[in-house]
This record gives C-alpha cells, structure tokens and sequence, in this order.
C-alpha cells in the first residue's frame, strides 16, 4: 500500500489521497475507511466525497480543527482494515438492448467486428465496480469494460440523452440519470431510475458496489417502468463475499 | 400569503446553504454564494440561519407581495425601492399586501439577498431548499424564477421585538482591488517553483465566465511540472483549479462535485463573500495563509456575527431616552 497523504483543501475540507493510480484495491480502501468515519460519528463532519483514489472530508471548523480532524483520520488509517473480508454487493440493472432504446448497438458491434448480440452478451456479463460518483447527481464512473467493445465517443454528440440511456465512451461504460446533452455510443435503455430526487433514497447506487447489466425484452421492461414511476420496484441485489 | 414576480431579474434563485450529504452521489451542494451577508439578512428579522432566501444576480427582480411581513436585504446594493420609495438595506423593513418591491441592477457588489419572516414555501429536497439548476431540482420548481412565479410564504407575519433596533451598517463593496487570502494546496507539488510564484505575485482579472459554478479570472500563465491533470477528485468551496490554460478557476456554489485539475490552493470561507460581490474587470491577488490562520479567521467572523446579532437585540436608544421621546411626542401633538 502506497503512503497516505493528508493535504488541507481550505479551512473547511481536508483531502485524503490514498495512491496515484486508479485500481479496486485502492478504491476498496476507501469505501472501508468511509464506512469507517460514517461508522465514528466524527462531530463537525459534514459531507464525504470518495474518489478514485482520494477522499474529501468537508468539516466545520466551529465543531473540529484541522490539527484535530486530521489525528481523528489518522488514528482511523492506522485501523487494520481487511478490504479483502469486505462484502461485495452486486446491483443488477435491467437493460433493454438495441432498437430504438439504443440507437447505436449497430455502430458499437461494426466497430468491435461483433454482432449485436456478443456485444450485449460481451456487456452483460461481468460486473463493474462503481469507483465514484459525479458530473450529474447519480453518475457512476465504472471500471471494467471488456476492451473488445471499447468504442469512441459520436463525432457529433447528442444534444439530449434519454434519462435512464446506458452507452460506451471510449473505455468508459454508464448509465445516465437524468436527460443530458452527450457523446456517449448509446447501447440500451433500463427502466430502473438511478437517480429520483423525491425518493428517500434519491440516489440507486453508492461507490464501492458493483453494477451488472441484465439484458430485458420489451414486456419486461414495460412492466419495469411501470413499477418504477410508481417507485415500486426494487432492484436485485446480491451480496457476495463476507463473514 | 406570498409574493407574484412581476420581472424576474437575471438569475433569481431560492437558496440557503446548501445541501450536504449528498456530494458522493454527484449531487452539487448549491447554496448561498455570499454566506455572509445571507447569514445577516436572517439574522435582521430573527429567521433560522439556513432558512432560505431569495439570491439575487446583477440585475433585480420586481415583486408584488400578496400579504404582509417583514424582510431584510443585505450584499449588493441593487437600489431597491418599495413603492417607489428607497428600501433601507441592512434593516428589518415592515411589507404590507399589495406593496411593490423592486431592484435595479447592481450599483455595488453583483449580489444581494432578501430574507423574509413568513419564510419562502417551497419544497425541502434532500435536506435543502436551495436551487439546483443542473438537476432542475430543489428551491422553486429547479430553477431561477421568471415572471408572472407565484412563491408562497409559509407563516404569517410574526411579532419581532427590539424592531427599532433591527438594522447594521451597510457593507461596502464600492472597491475593485481585492486580496483573497488562500490556504494553499492540495496539489501544491504539482506546480513549478516558478508557477506558484507567479500566482501569488500578479494580479488577475474577473472575467465574464462567472457564475454561480465558478468564476475564470485571467493573468499571467501559472505553470504546472507534468500537466494539470488529476485522478479526478473532490472539490471544494473555494478550491483553485488551474487547467491547462493556465488561467485560476475559482470553483463556487454550484461546483460541480469532482473534477479532474490540479488545485493551486482554498480561498478562505471569510474571503469568499469578497470573491462572489466582484464584477468583470475587478483585480484580485492572492495571498497564502495557513489553515491554522484560516480557521481563526473563520471562528473571528462568527463571534462577530454573534456580536451584530447580540447588538439588534437591545431596546433602541431613542426609545430609553425619556426626553428624546418627549420632544417628539412634543412634535406630534403641536
């Protein structure tokens, strides 16, 4: 493991860099030293922002001082945590592959030298570790693309992308929670809403878990969305791995 | 019980100061650029210190209020009036039904608030009422308001003691040159030598990118050893990005809640306010301050929030003065 840094970012954050690279081992040692602080109940903490090899802590000064936080942090990364024991919770996101619901399967499938079905077949079959969350509420960055569907990025991107529209940009494969202007090669479309900001949990997915992509046919997907405006469905969830 | 927009100014939004929690999940925090004088505008009239108000950009709006209570306006200097009379600013201020509230644009500063006691009746999205534009989320229907909005209050009018007493100096914001003292890092070591120099030794501008995201200012080429690419990490109030450009992005309210440039060093929360009041063309130097130093500052600014809150709570001089009361008891009834 790489020497931890703390670095101030201001009077009312400091930043914890983990290493310099992007790699599961070093996000997984962040998610457990998250669990670790929300677990501590630090008073004067107000928000944590992981990354993929960094973590921001926003404090407030008037509750804690830096020189105090920071003995507080550093008494927490000298804890032994076994990343390796850590639960591993796979999400799994229903998608409906090609058609209209992704508009650009073909493209992807031309680029690889593949029909569209090993493209899905290809996509849908591993998991992907949400590393971090950001750019749009709900975001995922995901690592783990296989590098046979890896596919640049539309010459000329979409003005707006449909809420809920899973594509490939370059090595980078996602979900987009809300409607947005993009590049992205669109692949399929889930009826699962990542992002609800009038649900009580706004936000589907957390850094640290894993996403699989579950191929849908029309019906299913219908009975999906239908479920999911009501905010009645519920995503299956695996959990693997743990005491 | 509320206020109609008759104009909607340039960019009006419902904020208070922000919404934590949920920055891991790409949600920006939002909230009040100017934390200062929105804590004061609150404070006038006796309201919660995160209890949402109107935040007002360059160009004001015109209201119409449909019942009565009491406001407070601080920041900026917009001109306001109330049915054509000046509104006093840093002064709790009576508003009865059909009253006509109006800004103009901004004389000094770019930003004031308005703080109401029957308190803006719109929705509490994840913990906040603040406006989120990018989500379209939060404050009144995720966006600033436009003409012809109907914002209700949420209480009538309350009794507020010490009324006579309710007002502070007004803030000055007339000056154009301005030192923001800057804790420096986290990616100090991502510079030259020769870099971190020149930003703490020239002035930049404020240009016209400035908005409640971030403000560009412009001036002399800040050099990097290797790039001003991160792993893409969090950010906050405050932080200096420098891109590739060169050029200092000051990253404000409506940040997004990662990014993936280098930061040159943290504006100090006290300095921010003199950040956010600046216009396009305004001159800005850095100057590097410890954290220790920051956060006595920070602590300084609430004890002396706490003194201007303790001082609108005593009876009003003229009041206690029996002569002073007499003559002009006097006057009324010659």
């Amino acid at each position: 493991m790489q020497q931890v840094k703390i670095l101030t970012e201001g009077d009312s954050s400091l930043l914890i860099v983990f290493g310099d690279e992007i790699s599961p081992e070093i996000n997984s040692r962040i998610s457990a030293v998250v669990q670790l602080i929300r677990s501590q109940k630090i008073r004067g903490i107000i928000d944590l922002i992981p990354s993929y090899s960094a973590l921001l802590i926003n404090y407030n000064p008037q509750v804690i001082l830096f020189d105090e936080i920071k003995a507080r942090i550093e008494s927490i990364l000298s804890m032994d945590v076994k990343t390796e024991d850590t639960v591993k919770t796979v999400v799994e996101i229903p998608v409906l592959y090609g058609g209209d619901a992704g508009p650009d399967l073909q493209n992807i499938a031309d680029h690889a030298g593949l029909t569209p079905e090993e493209v899905i077949e290809i996509h849908s079959s591993r998991d992907y570790l949400i590393y971090m969350l950001g750019f749009l509420p709900g975001f995922c960055y995901l690592g783990g693309l296989d590098p046979r569907i890896h596919t640049p990025r539309l010459a000329n991107p979409r003005l707006r992308i449909r809420e809920g529209s899973v594509g490939i940009g370059g090595n980078a494969t996602g979900i987009y929670p809300m409607d947005s202007p993009g590049g992205w090669q669109l692949m399929g479309l889930t009826p699962v809403k990542t992002f609800d900001p009038n649900r009580e949990v706004p936000i589907l997915l957390q850094a640290g878990q894993y996403i699989r992509f579950i191929p849908i046919d029309q019906e299913e997907f219908d009975r999906i969305k239908a479920l999911s405006e009501k905010g009645e469905y519920e995503c299956v969830i695996h959990t693997e791995g743990g005491a | 019980m509320g206020f109609r927009v008759l104009k909607a100014g340039m960019q009006t939004t419902i904020q208070d100061l922000g919404r934590y929690g949920y920055q891991s999940q790409g949600i920006s925090v939002s909230g009040a650029m100017d934390v200062r004088s929105f804590k004061i505008a609150n404070m006038l009239i006796d309201n919660p210190e995160n209890e949402a108000e109107l935040e007002i950009c360059l160009i004001g709006p015109t209201l119409k209020f449909t019942s009565a209570t009491i406001i407070a306006i601080t920041g900026g200097d917009f001109s306001p009036t109330l049915n054509g009379e000046p509104a006093p600013m840093y002064t709790a201020i009576y508003v009865e039904k059909d009253d006509v509230l109006k800004f103009a644009s901004a004389r000094t500063g770019s930003r004031c608030y308005v703080a109401f006691s029957s308190y803006l009746d719109v929705p509490v999205v994840m913990g906040s009422r603040s406006t989120n534009m990018k989500s379209k989320t939060g404050g009144f229907k995720g966006r600033p308001l436009r003409e012809d909005d109907y914002i209700g209050f949420r209480i009538k009018r309350r009794y507020l003691p010490f009324f006579l007493s309710r007002h502070l100096d007004i803030h000055d914001y007339t000056e154009t040159e301005t030192v923001l003292r800057v804790v420096p890092g986290p990616q100090t070591e991502y510079f030259t030598k020769q870099g971190i120099e020149t930003f703490y030794a020239n002035e930049y501008t404020v240009t016209s990118d400035f908005d409640r995201m971030g403000c560009r200012l412009d001036g002399p080429f800040i050099s990097t050893k290797n790039g001003s690419d991160i792993i893409s990490d969090g950010i906050a109030f405050g932080a200096v990005q420098v891109p590739s450009h060169g050029k200092p992005i000051i990253m404000l309210s409506d940040r997004q809640t990662t990014g993936g440039y280098c930061k040159i060093a943290t504006v100090a929360s006290v300095d921010i306010p003199k950040l956010v009041q600046r216009k396009t063309d305004h001159r800005i130097r850095f100057k590097a301050i410890t954290v220790e130093e920051a956060q006595k500052l920070y602590l300084e600014e609430i004890a002396e929030l706490e003194e201007l809150r303790k001082s609108i709570h005593v009876p009003c001089k003229e009041v206690l003065d029996c002569r002073l009361v007499a003559k002009r008891l006097t006057k009324l009834f010659a």
